[in-house]
């Protein structure tokens, strides 16, 4: 596949995105889970994360782990926006020669940190990611993972938000996109999972683009961050 | 004598004075040898509690940030349990570690089946690029797992055990098989501990014996080369795992593999590591009566 260089690229926006997803056409069938997460992913990219298609092999880059692989439409859409890949590459979504699959796959997706479609993966590989940066010395670069709230249930993420608290990771932030899809819900609220393992945790209107970018970048010294973003309940 | 855990404590405790690279994590097993290490390199030696998903999960995304993790607890809990993160953390992410376990398949028979791997190399095999090593003495133990640690990005498991050989047989790490002796007849493989059961059994056959500390990569070059069409194979964990790859060695020939391992039926017993190699016929008596009958003498 080609990677458009900074020059060549036509600036995007946010108006762009619903078209570039509209390139994924299809047997696709995540399209509302894909949505509920486009608005985080937008403003994480464009105005918080520092790592850029010339940057994405920099020890010092922030990483952002999509662990919810379920719909990556939102996901491939905000990385055409901002030039990892062209958007000549959005029509063949799933396709046998595409990069571009239902789940993404980080060998073949530009600006992937990771793969991800089995649930319950990225925030564990998310808490290793920030301890080796630590333990390199690497104290600046931030470690971003997205979960959604269903993906909750796996018991494999409370392994690790559980570590992440006393281990005082604080360059760790998790987004947990909430659409009630959870099947026994989340009883006492989602953010207070986190509280009290120990993390900082705002909980903001995931449409909102200025509150989210408020929860983002909140200040959280000595702790991990989650920001659950709660959207429209999935139909 | 140390045991081979002992031994991996102390070599892994002096490759993280040495490799900045290095970083051990465990899940509360094995921390109290650790804990020197860790005063030196708090950082880099990582106990994430009784949580073996995060293990595997956390050791790979230590690989991801660009170390080399040596991750480690017992086999059932290293590749049983958590064996989806083994499969996808590790391998379809296409990051490398070194996996060592303790407590092998009948280390702590009083402890009970929960706490026998017999099944963990097999379970391995159904994943690609996975270097396998089952070292037959403390010593072999520290050569490989310098090996493993230093093998670029690879895939590594180690397997300790208590169940250990008089001598230490020299290992190259690299894989390959080595004569250990020379016969008419017929091919024995010891695999890693079941060497020394191996050669009181066959003291009186006139049989080739050959040693593998490593299995994977399968070295059928050597058995091939071994000369032999009836070929053995002894392995300290589920009997017939290699049979596949001795088969494959084999492929053009007609030959005949017998595959003497730990029996896929739970024993139910408790008792002492003798005990259970005699009930899955692994002791030197049994194995002279199963590798005589298959080949005739």
């Amino acid at each position: 596949m080609t990677t458009q260089t900074h020059e060549k690229r036509t600036p995007y926006g946010y108006e762009d995105l619903g078209r570039l997803m509209g390139l994924m056409t299809g047997a696709e069938k995540h399209g509302p889970a894909a949505t509920s997460t486009l608005d985080a992913l937008w403003v994480l990219y464009d105005r918080v994360l520092r790592v850029t298609p010339e940057t994405a092999g920099d020890r010092g880059r922030d990483r952002f782990l999509l662990s919810k692989g379920h719909g990556p439409m939102a996901y491939y859409a905000v990385l055409a926006a901002k030039g990892f890949f062209g958007e000549e590459v959005l029509p063949g979504f799933g396709s046998y020669d595409s990069p571009l699959g239902h789940h993404p796959d980080r060998l073949l997706v530009p600006g992937a940190e990771i793969g991800s479609g089995s649930l319950g993966h990225g925030l564990p590989l998310a808490v290793g990611t920030a301890l080796g940066l630590r333990a390199q010395g690497l104290r600046d670069p931030a470690v971003w993972v997205l979960l959604g709230d269903a993906e909750l249930d796996e018991g494999s993420n409370h392994e690790a938000l559980a570590f992440a608290g006393p281990a005082g990771l604080d360059r760790l932030h998790a987004i947990v996109v909430d659409n009630a899809s959870a099947t026994h819900g989340w009883p006492g609220g989602i953010a207070s999972r986190f509280e009290a393992a120990g993390w900082s945790a705002a909980t903001v209107d995931g449409r909102d683009h200025e509150a989210l970018y408020a929860a983002f970048t909140a200040p959280h010294p000595g702790r991990p961050h989650v920001v659950v973003a709660r959207v429209e309940p999935k139909k | 004598m140390d045991t081979m855990r002992d031994r991996f404590i102390a070599t892994t405790s002096r490759l993280l004075d040495e490799d900045p690279r290095v970083a051990v994590v465990l899940a509360d097993i094995s921390t109290d040898g650790f804990s020197a290490a860790r005063r030196r390199h708090p950082e880099r030696v990582v106990n994430v509690g009784i949580r073996e998903q995060l293990l595997i999960g956390a050791g790979a995304g230590m690989a991801l940030a660009g170390m080399r993790p040596v991750v480690h607890t017992f086999a059932s809990f290293l590749v049983e349990r958590p064996f989806e993160q083994v499969k996808l953390d590790f391998g379809h992410q296409d990051v490398g570690g070194v996996l060592v376990s303790a407590n092998a398949s009948y280390d702590w028979p009083a402890g009970g089946f929960t706490h026998m791997s017999p099944g963990d190399v097999a379970l391995l095999d159904t994943l690609d690029g996975w270097t396998v090593h089952v070292p037959g003495h403390p010593d072999e133990a520290e050569a490989l797992l310098r090996h493993a640690v230093a093998d670029g990005d690879e895939r590594v498991y180690v397997r300790l055990s208590l169940q250990s050989n008089a001598q230490a047989r020299e290992v190259r790490g690299d894989g390959g098989f080595t004569a250990v002796r020379q016969g008419r007849g017929g091919t024995v493989v010891a695999v890693g501990p079941m060497l020394d059961n191996v050669l009181d059994a066959v003291a009186s056959l006139d049989v080739t014996v050959l040693y593998a500390a490593t299995v994977r990569p399968f070295d059928g070059a050597a058995l091939r080369a071994a000369g032999y069409t009836d070929v053995v194979l002894v392995e300290p964990y589920l009997a017939g795992t290699s049979t596949a790859a001795a088969n494959d060695a084999l492929a053009d020939l007609p030959h005949r593999v017998l595959g003497l391992g730990v029996g896929q039926r739970e024993l139910r017993r408790y008792g002492d590591m003798a005990e259970h190699l005699a009930a899955h016929g692994l002791d030197a008596a049994s194995l002279r009566e199963r590798i005589g009958a298959f080949l005739g003498r």
